[in-house]
């Protein structure tokens, strides 16, 4: 697999920082999963926190507080190394312990056009979705307002640009207008966030319409 | 290029805004230079992760705890809040002594990203998707240059944002203290991040490899 779209260093520097809402921290972490380059540079950036951390001014902890450390770990079993949990399907660990597991365990809703979504559970300050689009179908108008992330995990989509396919990560903001189609092939999974809560419109009838942005 | 006299003038005329670094591991200190950062916290938590050494433990906790401490409550948390959740972070580095490797970053980056995830659930109740983790754990053996290259980033990286502009450098403690939303922060640090990069994007190639 290679991938050709990445993170920008703004969302890599926002995740390291642990600034961004929960949703985008999962299409990070999620593509970081899937990309070493993103890892490497994520790591970078966790690299400048550590550091501040070690250049910061300390402030005095209260006097017992090595005392009441020590005799907390004394009761604390030490984790020991276990296999990583590598998920057989198509969503890296982030993703399916949101899910609660892998594609069969997605509640989908028809948004209409044969296009299906769920909505998965984060803090309001934005909203994580996953997005089913058939193959050679649009992808859906929906409105928003700041910056979307759209992550392919399945298949590919293309605009008159370029292609996303697997591990891809497209970055848009409100200004920009494309029309995204899903590549013949294989039906299209993404997993999108966006920063206010989404506003799907109403649908419009699918290929018959040429104007379309995400 | 200026020499190092001249660093250390460039150094000493910044203004220090509360919070910024400081500057005491490179000054001296009658007539000797401070012994702090020679420390090898890495060789410390290795012999946590390793031995369940309670007085390396302890020598960790009182270098980091305050530390850790003071960036909570930097990042908005009241002094109470910001001890026990200091509290919880080295009870954490305990805990998950298991995952540190030397040869991935340094004991300073690695408690940075306990805390940092501690104060999220702490200050925003929200969770935090991680990575998948990699089938890499610490090495039995690992080689003592990567080792060291990747203790010695996080001096590096102080020397480096001790010698940026004071806003830069104000810009990206503002960052990572949580005053700047996502879409104000500016992802041009003026930090040497690519040598790091790199080291990080090798180890990784070469874990890749072996997995095969
Ligand atoms: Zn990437």
């Amino acid at each position: 697999m290679t991938i050709r779209h990445h993170l920008s260093d703004q969302l890599l520097m926002a995740y390291a920082a642990g600034q961004l809402p929960e949703a985008f921290n999962l299409v990070v972490a999620t593509h970081v999963s899937l990309c070493d380059e993103c890892r490497a540079r994520a790591g970078s950036f966790d690299a400048v926190g550590g550091a501040l951390l070690e250049e910061a001014e300390e402030i005095s902890m209260g006097e017992d507080a090595l005392a009441r450390a020590l005799e907390r770990i004394e009761g604390l079993p030490q984790a020991t190394r276990s296999e990583p949990l590598k998920p057989a399907g198509i969503f890296p660990a982030p993703l399916a312990d949101y899910v609660g597991g892998d594609l069969s365990a997605v509640r989908w809703r028809k948004v209409g056009g044969g296009v299906r979504q769920a909505i998965l559970p984060t803090s309001k300050d934005a909203t994580a979705r996953l997005l089913y689009i058939p193959a050679g179908t649009a992808v859906p108008d929906h409105g928003h307002r700041g910056m979307e992330l759209t992550l392919v995990l399945q298949g590919a989509f293309a605009d008159e640009n370029d292609r996303f396919g697997r591990g891809d990560i497209e970055i848009a903001d409100e200004e920009m207008e494309h029309t995204p189609v899903a590549l013949a092939g294989q039906d299209c999974i993404c997993l999108a966030a966006t920063d206010a809560p989404l506003r799907f419109r109403g649908l419009i009838p699918r290929l018959a319409q040429p104007l379309l942005r995400i | 290029m200026l020499d190092a006299r001249d660093a250390a003038v460039t150094e000493q005329a910044l203004p220090l805004p509360l919070g910024s670094v400081r500057f005491g591991s490179r000054q001296k200190k009658d007539g000797l230079l401070a012994t702090t950062d020679d420390t090898d916290w890495a060789d410390l938590l290795v012999k946590v992760r390793d031995h369940q050494d309670r007085a390396a433990f302890a020598a960790l906790f009182r270098h980091f705890a305050p530390r850790v401490k003071a960036f909570l409550m930097k990042s908005g948390a009241g002094a109470s809040l910001a001890e026990e959740c200091a509290q919880d972070v080295m009870a954490t580095l305990w805990q998950k002594a298991h995952l540190f490797d030397p040869a991935r970053a340094s004991v300073a980056t690695w408690v940075y990203t306990i805390a940092r995830n501690r104060r999220i659930d702490a200050l925003r109740k929200a969770r935090r998707a991680e990575p998948e983790e990699l089938d890499w754990g610490p090495e039995p053996e690992p080689d003592q240059a990567e080792v060291m290259e990747a203790q010695e980033e996080t001096e590096r990286l102080g020397r480096a944002l001790a010698a940026l502009p004071a806003p830069q450098r104000t810009l990206i403690e503002r960052a990572f203290y949580g005053e700047l939303s996502h879409s104000e922060i500016a992802a041009e640090t003026g930090l040497p991040l690519g040598t790091i990069k790199s080291r990080i994007r090798l180890a990784l190639d070469k874990l890749r490899h072996q997995l095969g």
